[in-house]
């Protein structure tokens, strides 16, 4: 997602000045997200370039934005057509563990510990944010959490399997050139 | 004030050939106000952990204390004693008597133990008012949602004197929401005074404790304990 879709929803709202925005954006994402005013007005400058957007007559130089019939057409596809997950950026401990389970002399399931164990510290921070709620408080906010909730959880299970698939994993032709000083995870596995 | 105390504790089942070491010497003690979650795959060790903590099992190695007292040098009827007025479980099903109502569960270890009807059901209704359900105290389990059902078991394993709940994937029956309401619950009746150990597969869960053990083959290999800079999470 780009910040102009960001600040489109948030234009939808009513018109808004662009530290308005800022302050809204970041609430908006319980300040996961923090945004530069710089980022801001370089935005606003090309929503307004690309119709979806236009400045009202302010007072000095502050002048407040509001969305266009384009800029909310555009806002409606952004709510209704899927996140493509092709968009997302290459995921760095997916490529290490690829990368782990075929380079000689790493111990697998130490790299999968290991994260698991930064991966839950991360999950009890974020529950203890949950803990300190109480009430309906900011559903944005409650929202954003949730879902680092979930995405570590969900890199917790993966991380759990591949330490079942690794201490299950057999290879279907043995290679004649095993390392040496092969790794204690795949001596584990080859033995069970 | 340690509650639970796991000193080098071994559990082997069986002799020869055929022994299956469930617990290869693990150590773990946890204090009045924390809640300890224990995970790991199937087969690591984590129920028997719970019920040498709970003294439903010996260890073969090793010492167990609950509130100080070594639950290998009681007598049956002592340590008989021991769970009724230390130790309280919340399983992931079957915890309440279908026949009696949300109190008369609560109060029934109590009365089992000798204290007064009367006593007991005024303890019993203090520890469900504890969980937010002292108004369907004369509900029958039946008529109660899977939730509330765990938040009475929750309130009998904590009735009374009893400042140790044993808890073996408590929410594992329960919707994500419903199951989160639910260790929002155990956290705060840990954290008014009691201690908990809360065993689980799902890390979601666990993440409500303030530690977090993992066991494989019968061993502990990690300890994950609070962030030392937890802000750094969001800035990232």
């Amino acid at each position: 997602m780009s910040v102009r879709y960001g600040l489109l929803a948030l234009l939808r709202r009513g018109p808004m000045y662009g530290y308005q925005l800022r302050s809204a954006f970041e609430e908006s994402t319980g300040g996961t997200w923090p945004l530069n005013i710089g980022q801001v007005y370089t935005t606003l400058s090309r929503l307004e370039r690309d119709g979806f957007a236009r400045a009202l007559p302010g007072q000095d130089s502050q002048r407040p934005y509001e969305i266009t019939e384009a800029g909310l057409a555009d806002l409606e596809k952004w709510f209704t057509t899927p996140v493509s997950r092709t968009e997302r950026p290459r995921d760095e401990l997916t490529i290490k563990l690829a990368l782990a389970v075929t380079t000689p002399g790493v111990n697998v399931t130490d790299v999968v510990q290991r994260q698991r164990s930064a991966t839950m510290r991360a999950l009890q921070e974020f529950t203890r944010m949950k803990a300190r709620e109480h009430g309906p408080g900011d559903l944005s906010w409650r929202l954003v959490l949730d879902a680092m909730v979930f995405q570590a959880e969900a890199e917790i299970r993966w991380l759990d399997h591949c330490e079942a698939t690794v201490l299950r994993h057999r290879p279907a032709h043995p290679t004649p050139t095993s390392p040496a000083a092969p790794d204690p995870s795949t001596q584990e596995a080859h033995s069970r | 004030m340690t509650m639970l105390e796991l000193d080098a504790v071994h559990r082997t089942h069986g002799t020869g050939d055929t022994a299956v070491h469930a617990l290869r010497g693990v150590t773990l003690a946890v204090a009045t106000g924390e809640l300890v979650a224990v995970m790991g795959p199937s087969g690591s060790g984590k129920s028997t952990l719970l019920n040498l903590a709970g003294g439903l099992d010996a260890p073969t190695g090793g010492t167990v204390r609950v509130d100080g007292q070594a639950l290998g040098g009681l007598s049956r009827r002592k340590l008989a004693a021991l769970r009724r007025r230390r130790i309280g479980y919340v399983f992931q099903e079957l915890n309440l008597l279908p026949s009696l109502t949300a109190l008369e569960n609560v109060a029934l270890p109590l009365e089992l133990d000798g204290t007064s009807i009367g006593k007991a059901r005024r303890l019993a209704l203090a520890s469900l008012g504890d969980v937010g359900m002292a108004d369907l105290a004369g509900r029958f389990p039946e008529a109660l949602s899977g939730g509330q059902q765990q938040r009475v078991a929750i309130a009998r394993a904590l009735v009374g004197e009893r400042r140790l709940v044993l808890a073996d994937e408590p929410t594992g029956a329960l919707d994500s929401t419903t199951g989160e309401a639910v260790l929002r619950v155990l956290r705060a009746r840990v954290d008014a005074g009691a201690a908990g150990v809360l065993v689980t597969h799902e890390a979601r869960h666990a993440a409500w404790a303030d530690r977090v053990v993992f066991l494989r083959d019968g061993l502990v290999v990690d300890t994950s304990g609070p962030l030392a800079q937890p802000e750094e999470l969001l800035a990232s």
